[in-house]
């Protein structure tokens, strides 16, 4: 017997353009206009440094049309590739722990000759693709050992991303790899027992914790401490947030922005422009895009018709949202410090790339459904 | 097609993941609503306290110095004024190449050692948008030399300010005073917040006692800067209060010729207006100029200045404590007629010495073949010793102080400038406390010729003599004429405070010292005749040597054979015209030999500058 999937009533939209295309309409429509508004915030943030908004169309051009590119690719496909991928991913991360580029104090980069590259962004797309393969051919919920093994497939990358040091990727790909578990039916108990681990874990975490991680999180736990120091950040963009009001102090005319009192304003602490200039307002418009993204990544991964698919899309739907509250409760002073950029809105470049990929698997999985007999 | 496997439950599957979606779902919710709920503390609840912050971030006061006020004397002639300065600034970051800069700049500006050291220092110090002070002062050639050139040198410039200027050089320092760069000591005194922008502050003299009315209240400007501290905009400006103006009582041309008519004499003047007690002209000699005080003295002439013998930094008008010698006569003369000790018919023989019954020490007159015998207006007009030292003994020393001290000697006139010292008018009560000595019977003789303890300084001595000429009124001697508040036209005069009036038992007595003292200018045997016989009008005065070498009993004074460090000061008190006194002067020549030979021309010379030079 085969189970009846609920896709009858989406019968009728199949031969539409988006399906043509491999295009989601409603995502689309979502992300550009969260780049428009991630544009303005990076104008008025980046507005002594010219050529940062040309670079950052270019950028958001070459992810754009990533996403379109890996958005025709047929998840049999990218199921196939997984393996590859995932194994590419992990020598590419020793490549980098071997050879890598040494910037700001972190081993991050691998230069290719021909461009510069950040092996860990991969493993943001690889590690919940290669949890997901593994678990598409076992009975949900899994049994102890196959988590034990999609524990494994998370926990190596993650712990060659901490070592670079790379605090919020490592955490980002961690999560992303723990909700495909979890959707796939990681049971309660298991949960719970690992929280309990991790908590006993928290000592011997700070051991191995850099000197400049330790101070981030005194930090983030007495801002006070250090306000010329490390404080400097959180008190500033609390500053700025806070002094935005509901409706801000209009486009271009924040002063903390403006006045360069806000450090890493076009960057990680973006966040605290838009609260600044377009006040409590601007941050619903924002969160109206981010929430309707996620919901829709979401619907795409009920929609999903096979087990791959489902959960690849639910974890890369929550990941999104994982990006979003990691940067915005660390600008707002909710959670220490960790190096992560606010998703579409801060300036850089790979992230929005991979991103974007992510976004495209998404389109695609939504738009390669088969007809199924009724 | 979906693989089929056995054991997989696809249906399950989709339940299983559906649940947990909306768990996830969920807690994404609530972490959401914490977030949400932090905004609304941090942009609603907390939003006046975070714009409060974000203000004090980009808001900074900024000092404006006020304009000191301007000093005139009492006939609009400037004494203080406040000239343009200019002063090269370098702006770092508009600079390529710095030593080559400077390199260039040497060639058109002198720029000394300690020009560049304290530049190099400051910039290091500074950050590279602020322009930083390489000379101060520049010449006017300087200046034009720059401005030719300045198409060379991007980043430098020419910044004009103010700098107090005394266009009268050394004339009547000693009164004015001068400002200097705040020191450390002074900055913390002054009220910090009013003298924010401020550099310079009163050092000494009219400068120095007047720093309040003069230096003014500070401007404030808001200005919005960024993090570094780059100034963006002016938000708001608070003008500040220019200090107010001063005239002095001070005539300029009086105090000229008064210090012209010392010669290279040193000492000091006074000349003040016996109806106001305004002073017309302080001298104190040798002088110096103020003017490179302003900005910092060079070492090696600030120790020049030090080190000289005559003392030029000293203010001996205020501080100068000397002996009033013979000076002091009339005042003696005055208390013995009013106590009834002596009358203007009794008289004294004088034999050329004073001895007590008791003992056989001679105090000597100074002519030493004595003047024979002698009434009060013979004893003024002759400056007889002898006479004085009698009716000194017959008063004893108790009511010769109580007596002076009517007249304001042994304490501060109480001027408006800063530093006065009180001279000294001995008594026994002084003595024991200070010395721990009892009093001797010789040092109340000697009292009654103003020597021995008995020392006044030369405003004090102008005062007394004033007090004479007012027959009795005594008022506090003034430096300011009036006060122009900025921005008003109107003077405000000061406040004239009378101290004593001091009562007689009978007028004539006045008439009595007073005659003695016009007899010592205009009669036969004066002491001061010489400048009497040709004077225009009728002058009141009496001479006065005062020791600083004492002779023993036998010995001869030659004022030949001493040197002149130890020759008697010269002193010289007068009053003119008699009838309707104009003129009060003292005069002290130090080592000047004779009060008749030195002091009196001096004191003529100031007068006729006064009465009879005087524009109409």
């Amino acid at each position: 017997m085969r189970p009846r999937l609920p896709t009858s009533h989406q019968d009728a939209s199949r031969r539409g353009w988006q399906y043509r295309l491999h295009i989601d309409a409603p995502l689309l429509f979502a992300l550009i206009s969260v780049s428009i508004l991630g544009l303005m915030v990076l104008y008025s943030a980046g507005s002594e440094e010219a050529g940062l908004i040309q670079r950052q169309l270019i950028r958001l051009g070459i992810a754009f049309a990533g996403m379109f590119a890996v958005a025709q690719i047929t998840p049999q496909v990218l199921q196939r590739m997984t393996p590859w991928v995932f194994v590419a991913g992990i020598l590419l991360l020793l490549a980098v722990l071997i050879m890598g580029e040494v910037s700001g104090g972190a081993q991050r980069w691998l230069d290719l000759y021909i461009i510069r590259f950040q092996p860990s962004e991969m493993m943001k797309l690889a590690v919940p693709m290669m949890v997901a393969w593994y678990l598409a051919d076992v009975r949900l919920p899994p049994n102890r050992y196959q988590l034990l093994a999609g524990g494994v497939i998370i926990t190596v990358p993650v712990l060659m991303i901490a070592k670079q040091p790379d605090l919020g990727t490592a955490v980002l790909i961690a999560s992303s790899g723990f909700f495909v578990l979890f959707l796939a039916g990681l049971q309660w108990r298991l949960l719970g027992f690992l929280t309990a681990l991790a908590a006993a874990a928290t000592p011997l975490l700070w051991h191995f914790m850099h000197d400049y991680q330790r101070q981030r999180v005194i930090t983030f736990l007495n801002p006070g401490n250090d306000p010329l120091g490390t404080g400097y950040h959180i008190i500033q963009s609390k500053i700025a947030i806070g002094s935005g009001g509901v409706f801000g102090k209009g486009w271009l005319n924040g002063t903390q922005s403006q006045l360069d009192f806000l450090p890493e304003r076009s960057t990680d602490f973006i966040f605290a422009v838009l609260g600044e200039e377009f006040g409590f307002a601007g941050i619903l418009l924002l969160f109206a895009f981010y929430i309707f993204i996620i919901i829709r990544g979401t619907v795409i991964a009920i929609h999903a018709q096979d087990t791959f698919t489902r959960l690849l899309a639910g974890s890369l739907a929550m990941t999104f949202f994982v990006y979003v509250i990691v940067n915005t409760g660390m600008v707002t002073g909710l959670l220490p410090v960790v190096g992560l950029p606010l998703p579409m809105i801060s300036y850089g470049g790979t992230s929005i790339v991979t991103l974007l990929a992510g976004f495209g698997m998404l389109m695609s999985i939504q738009t390669h459904r088969k007809l199924l007999p009724t | 097609m979906l693989r089929q496997l056995p054991l997989k439950d696809l249906f399950l599957e989709y339940r299983l993941f559906s649940s947990r979606t909306i768990v996830l779902l969920v807690f994404s919710g609530l972490l959401l609503l914490v977030l949400f709920s932090r905004l609304l503390y941090l942009q609603v609840i907390a939003h006046e306290h975070f714009t409060t912050l974000s203000d004090d971030n980009r808001v900074k006061l900024r000092a404006i110095a006020p304009s000191r006020g301007l000093i005139y004397d009492r006939n609009g002639i400037i004494l203080a004024e406040n000239l343009p300065s200019y002063r090269l600034e370098i702006t770092a970051e508009q600079i390529d190449d710095m030593p080559a800069t400077l390199a260039a700049l040497e060639e058109i500006i002198h720029i000394s050692e300690t020009d560049r050291s304290r530049f190099e220092k400051l910039l290091k110090r500074k950050p590279r948008f602020e322009a930083v002070p390489l000379r101060f002062h520049l010449s006017d050639e300087e200046v034009a030399r720059f401005s030719i050139n300045r198409h060379r040198f991007p980043g430098v410039d020419i910044q004009a300010g103010l700098a107090r200027h005394y266009p009268l050089g050394s004339l009547g320092v000693h009164a004015l005073g001068y400002v200097g760069r705040i020191d450390e000591q002074t900055l913390k005194i002054l009220d910090s917040s009013n003298y924010s922008g401020t550099t310079h502050v009163g050092k000494t003299g009219v400068e120095k006692s007047y720093e309040t009315v003069l230096h003014g209240t500070v401007g404030l400007e808001h200005v919005e800067i960024t993090a570094q501290g780059r100034v963006l905009r002016v938000l708001k400006r608070i003008p500040p209060v220019p200090g107010n103006n001063l005239y002095l009582t001070l005539d300029s041309r009086l105090q000229a010729a008064a210090e012209k008519a010392f010669g290279d004499y040193a000492g000091s003047a006074i000349a003040l207006d016996p109806k106001t007690s305004d002073i017309l002209a302080m001298v104190s000699l040798p002088a110096y100029d103020p003017n490179p005080f302003v900005n910092g003295i060079e070492y090696a002439d600030y120790t020049a200045l030090r080190e000289d013998e005559k003392e030029p930094l000293f203010n001996r008008a205020l501080r100068g404590q000397y002996p009033p010698g013979s000076t002091v006569k009339p005042f003696i003369g005055l208390a013995g007629l009013e106590q009834g000790i002596t009358s203007h018919q009794s008289s004294t023989y004088c034999p050329g010495f004073y001895s007590l019954p008791s003992s056989t020490r001679k105090y000597r007159d100074w002519k030493r073949t004595g003047h024979g015998t002698m009434k009060l207006d013979d004893a003024i007009t002759q400056s007889c010793d002898v006479y004085f030292y009698d009716l000194a003994w017959s008063m004893g020393i108790d009511r010769i102080h109580d007596y002076l001290q009517h007249f304001g000697f042994g304490k501060q006139t109480g001027i408006d400038i800063q530093g006065e010292l009180p001279g000294l008018l001995p008594s026994p009560g002084w003595k024991r406390a200070r010395r721990g000595e009892p009093w001797f019977p010789g040092e109340t003789i000697i009292t009654g010729i103003g020597q021995g303890f008995f020392l006044t300084t030369p405003l004090q001595l102008a005062t007394a003599t004033a007090t004479l000429a007012n027959r009795g009124l005594r008022m506090k001697p003034n430096i300011i004429q009036a006060e122009l508040q900025a921005g008003s036209s109107a003077l405000q005069p000061p406040v004239r405070r009378i101290d004593e009036t001091i009562a007689v038992n009978d007028p004539g007595h006045w008439d009595a010292v007073i005659d003695g003292m016009i007899h010592v200018v205009h009669g036969d045997r004066g002491t001061a005749r010489r400048i009497g016989h040709d004077s225009p009008y009728r002058i009141a005065g009496k001479t006065g040597t005062a020791q600083v070498f004492g002779l023993k009993e036998e010995e001869e004074y030659d004022a030949e054979a001493i040197e002149e460090k130890l020759r008697d000061h010269a002193l010289f008190i007068a009053f003119a015209p008699v009838d309707d006194p104009q003129i009060v002067v003292a005069i002290i020549v130090e080592n000047g030999g004779s009060g008749s030979g030195v002091a009196a021309p001096i004191a003529r010379a100031i007068m006729d500058s006064y009465l009879v030079d005087k524009a109409p």
